[in-house]
């Protein structure tokens, strides 16, 4: 799973590519924590590039999630296909997390 | 043809096989008849759930550990058995419902859910080891 990290002002833009899954989620987390660590406390997930998400991958974001809003921060998510956005309402995380259908309109909202 | 309508896999018990196990069973699925969405989200997601199951709880990642996957094509369906060493659990009594509101925010706590809701059946029995058994119907073959 190989994350491409990139700044646009203060929110720090973190592509994923391929499976977000149990075997990989922990370099998500560090990943998103040490930027965190370093200021970057506004995070937008980009998913355009990612395949599929278990349970493990979407808990890793509802734990970022919460770390970033007690930091003062948030996180958005973008891109997501038909398939993963399923996979969030199916769970009701749509309710949890701001989706946005581009990078641009996720950008918008923070 | 009946070498083509089965797959037996045997992994060590590693998190990093799993994508590789999910790959195997999509590709030996595709050109089957199964949707897209069954492809790349049903079938990958839930199998991926059963595999970390099996690693992490029923072998304790343990690599001598093995975990052992059978794929069976049927006429309606795919049916895959993830087998592990462990004591096997009560699937009913351990799927929980991540969306309400208590439940919502925990990290852990979707993965039965999820195996349940994106395959037609799970199945849970003793064989060798401890099973885990999916069946995804083709569309336009429900029980």
């Amino acid at each position: 799973m190989p994350l491409h990290v990139s700044r646009q002002g203060d929110v720090v833009i973190v592509e994923i590519e391929g499976q977000l899954i149990v075997s990989n989620r922990q370099e998500l987390k560090q990943r998103v924590l040490d930027e965190a660590e370093t200021g970057g406390r506004k995070i937008l997930v980009d998913f355009s590039r990612t395949g599929y998400i278990d349970s493990a991958g979407l808990g890793v974001l509802v734990s970022l999630a919460k770390r970033l809003r007690e930091l003062g921060g948030d996180i958005r998510l973008a891109n997501l296909n038909d398939d993963l956005q399923t996979l969030f309402e199916l769970t009701k995380l749509d309710t949890l997390f701001q989706i946005a259908d581009s990078k641009e309109r996720a950008l918008e909202t923070f | 043809m009946a070498g083509l309508r089965t797959l037996d896999l045997r992994i060590p018990s590693e998190l990093q096989h799993i994508e590789g196990v999910v790959a195997a069973v999509v590709h030996r699925c595709a050109g089957h008849a199964f949707d897209d969405r069954q492809l790349a989200l049903n079938l990958p997601v839930a199998l991926t759930e059963a595999l970390s199951n099996a690693i992490l709880r029923g072998n304790g990642e343990d690599s001598a550990k093995e975990v052992r996957v059978r794929v069976e094509l049927t006429d309606d369906a795919v049916i895959v058995e993830v087998e592990d060493d462990g004591q096997g659990f009560d699937l009913d009594a351990c799927t929980e419902d991540p969306t309400t509101p208590e439940n919502i925010e925990r990290e852990d706590g979707r993965g039965l859910f999820l195996m349940r809701a994106l395959v037609d059946r799970v199945e849970n029995f003793r064989g060798a080891g401890n099973v885990v058994r999916l069946t995804l119907r083709r569309p336009g073959h429900a029980a």
